[in-house]
């Protein structure tokens, strides 16, 4: 009964695929002769279900509530300066100047003491706790005024906009003490796994899909629960709701916070395995890409945020690689076409074309 | 403050009034949309509230639900509630529920749901989440289906309703909401005839049990009411009384018929 509810054809083939993926990969590198799966693509496809997490988390608030947010990137960038800062501490004496506490760019900078608001990450557990109490508490902070004044539309997804470029400025600051536009790189482990390692890599990757795919059974689970069909109706008929006696604000404040806590998780998978977290993570332009994967994978579809997010940033890795000057034209004519072209984007699309195949009409189906 | 309270303090709970506005003002860029408006509705009374385009039918509205602050004036519920201090989540848990004109349902919803998520409950975000559904909501549910002719379509995306379907939908949402006063929003626009003369009666039988005012333009329909009319003139109350009496008096002629 339950899992009919949390799992739908569209999810069940899915996570089958993901599965797949999570065993293929690491037997292809690890065990088969002549690794037909090379390290640094296992790398980038634990990249890609970061990117894929990060969809499903803006899909929640976007695609299920109508809040446009243009500052996602704000909360991955710190789950990964969360974790960046336990790498941090984790290095120990063997940085550069071999300083046991403090992170080479603080020695650099002349720094004595560890700022207070670095203590105790020298504890995964409290790194741990960080990587979602941060985004969740910003998230919540942020919610509470603009939902309670009513901020919505347009005007919310500005002020979301602002907000990560406020973050991004200030993380360029060294005084902030997150090694400025350097950010935090250099990272040897984490638990005392080597990061350059084949198995620790494979690792983080089987970990990002245990991630991706709790993350959208997790987002499955609130949106087809009461809650969820509550967010739907003040997408659509926001004052209707209010008039039933929902308060509004507090819905839209509960999944803001839970949708920026999974953007952290995703963030803190993130850094470990490209190795460095900088403030160009909180710029405007990645929070607009994050837009434009889950429009172009099929808003309010959970899966097609994720599936629009593993194909545009493996088309970005793909095309930056053969005409890097053109990528930024490529996605703007794709997110145009696709809003053109398909309004229930590829997920869309490709449900609608099986559906055709399968009755054999050309004629599309108004109702279902 | 309290000279007007203390006025009809005396009466016994079940005479004192479900609702009562008093000097109520509220201004938009200097024009006054609502000017000293004093209106008492008695529990159970079904109320018809008339009057020309601008006259602040629907500011009154929006004072009384509590999505607009008069700037000076009393709305009192049951003699006890300042409704001046509450938002429109407060006043529908209060028991205050309203019909927009536009009938506005949720178009991506089944029938069933909208009356399910307008049933009367706890609203709080984790009671929704860890909801189950009970049988005793279930019967409730089928019970509106059959007042509001809607049982054959009660699978149906709402978004698919014809418009007059919409308005019984809507209507339906509010009974479910269990209101002590419903607050009708031109409920006939666009309707047919026989779907108005059916309007008409839903709410007379809705009304006894619980207090309702209606917004109408249409005269029809009010003398199909059958009940005491308020008309609003420039924020105020012009005249009140029977539709055969009101309409007869010299100053709402001149108001509906052009100066």
């Amino acid at each position: 009964m339950a899992a009919s509810r949390l799992i739908d054809r569209r999810m069940g083939i899915f996570l089958a695929g993901l599965f797949v993926l999570t065993v293929a990969v690491p037997v292809g590198n690890l065990w088969i002769a002549g690794q037909p799966v090379p390290t640094y693509l296992v790398a980038l496809i634990g990249k890609y279900l970061c990117y894929a997490l990060l969809a499903v988390a803006l899909d929640l608030v976007w695609g299920y509530c109508g809040i446009l947010s243009l500052g996602h990137g704000a909360f991955f960038a710190l789950g990964g300066y969360a974790m960046g800062m336990y790498l941090m501490r984790e290095i120990g004496a063997r940085g550069v100047y071999a300083n046991p506490v403090l992170p080479d760019f603080m020695v650099f900078i002349g720094w004595k003491h560890l700022p207070w608001y670095w203590l105790g990450f020298d504890h995964f557990w409290l790194a741990a706790i960080m990587v979602v109490a941060v985004p969740g508490a910003l998230a919540f902070v942020f919610g509470w005024f603009a939902f309670r004044s009513r901020v919505t539309g347009v005007y919310l997804s500005i002020i979301t906009q602002a907000m990560t470029y406020a973050l991004m400025l200030a993380f360029f600051r060294n005084e902030m003490g997150f090694g400025g536009n350097n950010g935090l790189t250099d990272f040897k482990d984490i638990l005392g796994f080597d990061l350059a390692s084949h198995e620790t890599k494979v690792g983080l990757m089987m970990l990002s899909a245990v991630a991706l795919a709790a993350g959208l059974l997790l987002a499955r689970w609130i949106t087809t629960s009461r809650l969820g069909k509550v967010l739907v109706c003040l997408r659509d008929a926001e004052s209707r709701t209010r008039f039933l006696g929902y308060r509004v604000e507090h819905y839209k404040l509960f999944i803001f916070t839970v949708s920026a806590m999974m953007a952290g998780v995703a963030g803190a998978l993130y850094v470990p395995q490209v190795g460095i977290i900088n403030p160009s993570e909180f710029s405007t332009a990645n929070s607009i890409e994050i837009v434009i994967w889950v429009a172009l994978g099929g808003r309010g579809t959970l899966v097609g945020a994720a599936l629009g997010a593993i194909l545009v940033a493996g088309a970005k890795t793909l095309l930056t690689g053969w005409f890097p000057e053109l990528w930024l034209f490529a996605l703007g004519a794709l997110f145009v076409l696709v809003t053109i072209a398909l309004p229930n984007g590829v997920l869309g699309a490709l449900e609608g074309g099986i559906g055709r195949l399968r009755r054999g009409t050309p004629t599309r189906e108004a109702e279902a | 403050m309290s000279q007007q309270p203390h006025m009809i303090g005396g009466l016994p709970p079940e005479a004192q009034p479900q609702l009562y506005l008093d000097g109520v003002s509220r201004a938009f860029d200097g024009f006054k949309a609502i000017n000293n408006l004093s209106l008492v509705i008695e529990r159970g009374e079904l109320r018809a509230v008339i009057g020309p385009n601008g006259a602040g039918k629907t500011t009154m509205m929006d004072i009384i639900t509590g999505k607009t602050r008069p700037d000076t004036g009393q709305v009192l519920w049951e003699q006890s509630v300042d409704l001046t201090m509450l938002d429109e989540a407060d006043t529908a848990q209060l028991g205050i529920g309203r019909k927009f004109q536009k009938p506005t349902v949720f178009e991506n919803h089944t029938v069933e749901d909208n009356l399910a998520l307008a049933l009367k409950g706890d609203r709080s975000p984790f009671a929704a989440l860890f909801y189950r559904a009970a049988a005793k909501e279930a019967a409730r549910i089928d019970e509106l289906l059959g007042i509001i002719r809607l049982g054959d379509l009660r699978r149906r995306i709402a978004g698919s309703l014809s418009h007059g379907q919409k308005q019984w939908l809507e209507i339906g949402m509010l009974l479910a909401q269990d209101p002590q006063l419903l607050l009708v929003d031109e409920p006939a626009a666009g309707m047919t005839d026989a779907e108005t003369m059916l309007t008409a009666d839903l709410l007379k039988s809705i009304a006894g049990a619980r207090s309702v005012i209606v917004v109408e333009h249409d005269m029809d329909f009010v003398r199909a009411l059958d009940c005491k009319v308020t008309v609003l003139h420039q924020g105020s109350v012009l005249a009140e009384g029977r539709l055969d009496a009101v309409s007869a008096m010299p100053e709402v002629i001149e108001v509906y018929l052009g100066r």
